[in-house]
C-alpha cells in the first residue's frame, strides 16, 4: 500500500500539478515536495512525496512497469 | 547510471547471498516490515538463495492487514448511517469484519467508492453535497500526511460533509513493540522504503540506541534487499548495531519535514490496536482537538470496539513472525484470495496472499 511511482511533472499551477508516466497524465498534489516543470517525483495516493533525480526515476519506472504488469495485469496502478 | 538489470543481475545476487553467508557465524532472525518487501523478497525467491541460518520474517508491514476488525466494523456502521458515501482504498473493501465486509455492504445497497487517493473523496465530497462523504484513512507514515492534508483542505474549503474514520498507524512504535515480544526474537530490521521517504532513516534511530538492534532501510529490488540483509548480518556478527540507509536514491537521512509537518498539524499520536500485536503504546494517529469536528466516529456516534477473532484465522499470529501461513490450519484450505478468511490474504501485499501466490507446496 506504501508504493510510489515515479512521473515526471508536465503541468504546475501552485500546488498542483499534472504528472506523466508512460503517456498516462494524472493530478498530483505538490504540498509536500518543491518540484517543477520537468522534475522527477515519486507519487503516493495521489502526492508528490520526494523528488527523485531523472536516472532513479527512469530505472523505477522500469521496474514499475514490470511490477504492475505481474502484480496487477487488470489494473495498472494500485494504492 | 545504474539500469534496471543491475539491481537484478544475477551475478551480482549470487555474489551477495554467498557474501552473506561466509559472514554468518550464528543462526540470525531478520524482519522486514513492508508489504512490498514481502511481495519483493518471494517473487524473487529470495529465502532459497539464503543460507538456512538467515530466517527472513514477515513482520506487520500491511496497513490494510494490521487495521482491526473493530475499525471494519466501524466502517460498516458509518454504511448503514443516512446518506453516508464511504470512500476508501480497494484493499480494504474485502477485509471481512465480524459479520460482513465493505464490499458485502455495498452488495446490499451501500454507497461505497473505491479511490486512489484522499484527493478523490475530497472532490467527491465536494461534487456531492447532498451526500455525507467518510474518507477510511488507513495506511502508515507514507500515507498519513495525505490525509490529513485533504483534513486541512476540507476546512479552507468549509466542506461540511466531509469526514474521516482515522486509522492510521505508526511504524517505529510496532518495532519497538516486536523487540518487546518474548515469542519472537529479531536481530535485526529490513525497514519500509517509502515510510523512510517521510520520517527519514533517522527515524529509527532510538530503536537501535535502545535496543542494540541493527536497522537498515531499503529498496525494492533483489540487489536493494540483499545488500541490505548483507549489512544487517554483519552488524549483527559485530555486535555494532546502527541505522543504514541502503535506498540512498529515494530516502533521506531528515525525510520529509513537509509532509511531517501537515501530519503532526492535524493528528495527534494515541495507544493504537493493531491486529495481532493487540494496543501498542503512541502507535496510532487521531485528529487532535483543533481538527476533532471532521472525525467520522464522533460526527456519527460509532465506537471502536475491540472484537475477538473467533474465525480460526491466525493473520495475528502471522504478523509478528511467530508462525508462517502454511502453519495455519486454514491456509490454502479454507482461506484463499478468492475467499480469504483473514485480510493477510486479503491484501495482494499480504504474507499469506505472497505465500500462497509463490510459496505454496
Amino acid at each position: 500500500m506504501c508504493l510510489a511511482v515515479p512521473m515526471k511533472i508536465v503541468e504546475r499551477e501552485g500546488q498542483r500539478g499534472v504528472a506523466e508516466l508512460e503517456g498516462v497524465t494524472r493530478e498530483v498534489a505538490l504540498h509536500f515536495v518543491d518540484a517543477q516543470v520537468g522534475d522527477y517525483v515519486l507519487v503516493h495516493a495521489g502526492f508528490a512525496i520526494q523528488k527523485v533525480d531523472e536516472e532513479s526515476a527512469l530505472e523505477t519506472i522500469e521496474l514499475f512497469r514490470e511490477m504492475m504488469a505481474e502484480e496487477f495485469p487488470d489494473e495498472g496502478r494500485t494504492s | 547510471m545504474k539500469h534496471v538489470e543491475e539491481y537484478r543481475r544475477k551475478d551480482l545476487v549470487t555474489k551477495l547471498a554467498r557474501q552473506i553467508d561466509a559472514k554468518l557465524d550464528r543462526p540470525v532472525t531478520l524482519m522486514e516490515v513492508c508489504g512490498t518487501h514481502t511481495m519483493a523478497i518471494h517473487r524473487h525467491g529470495l529465502p532459497d538463495l539464503l543460507p538456512p541460518e538467515l530466517k527472513l520474517l514477515s513482520g506487520p508491514g500491511c496497513p490494510v492487514c494490521v487495521t482491526p476488525t473493530g475499525f471494519i466494523d466501524a466502517a460498516i456502521e458509518l454504511s448503514q448511517k443516512e446518506n453516508v458515501t464511504l470512500a476508501t482504498f480497494g484493499d480494504l473493501v474485502r477485509v471481512p469484519g465480524s459479520t460482513t465486509s465493505l464490499e458485502g455492504r455495498k452488495a446490499e445497497g451501500a454507497d461505497v467508492v473505491t479511490v486512489y487517493s484522499p484527493l478523490d473523496a475530497l472532490a467527491a465530497a465536494e461534487k456531492r453535497p447532498d451526500r455525507n462523504l467518510i474518507f477510511l484513512a488507513v495506511g502508515f507514515e507514507t500515507t498519513a500526511p495525505t490525509g490529513a492534508l485533504v483534513v486541512q483542505e476540507a476546512r479552507n474549503r468549509g466542506l461540511q460533509n466531509f469526514a474521516v474514520l482515522v486509522g492510521n498507524k505508526l511504524v517505529p512504535p510496532a518495532l519497538r513493540a516486536l523487540l518487546q515480544d518474548e515469542a519472537v526474537k529479531i536481530d535485526g530490521f529490513i525497514c519500509p522504503g517509502h515510510v523512510g521517504t517521510i520520517i527519514g532513516a533517522k527515524a529509527y534511530e532510538p530503536i537501535v540506541r535502545e535496543f542494540g538492534v541493527p536497522c537498515v532501510v531499503a529498496g525494492f529490488e533483489p540487489v536493494d534487499i540483499l545488500a541490505a540483509i548483507l549489512w544487517l548480518v554483519e552488524m549483527v556478527v559485530s555486535d555494532e548495531p546502527e541505522v543504514r540507509n541502503a535506498y540512498e536514491r529515494v530516502v533521506t537521512w531528515e525525510g520529509n519535514h513537509a509532509a511531517m509537518d501537515c501530519m503532526n498539524e492535524v493528528f495527534e499520536v494515541e495507544d493504537s490496536l493493531w491486529r495481532g500485536l493487540g494496543v501498542i503504546p503512541a502507535s496510532g494517529l487521531r485528529l487532535n482537538d483543533t481538527y476533532r469536528e471532521f472525525d467520522a466516529a464522533a460526527r456519527f456516534d460509532v465506537v471502536m470496539h475491540e472484537v475477538p477473532d473467533t474465525s480460526g484465522c491466525r493473520c495475528g499470529d502471522v504478523l509478528r513472525g511467530a508462525i508462517e501461513p502454511t502453519e495455519c490450519p486454514l491456509f490454502a484450505v479454507r482461506c484463499t484470495p478468492e475467499s480469504p478468511v483473514g485480510p493477510c490474504m486479503v491484501s495482494s501485499e499480504g504474507t499469506c496472499a505472497a505465500f500462497y501466490k509463490y510459496r505454496r507446496e
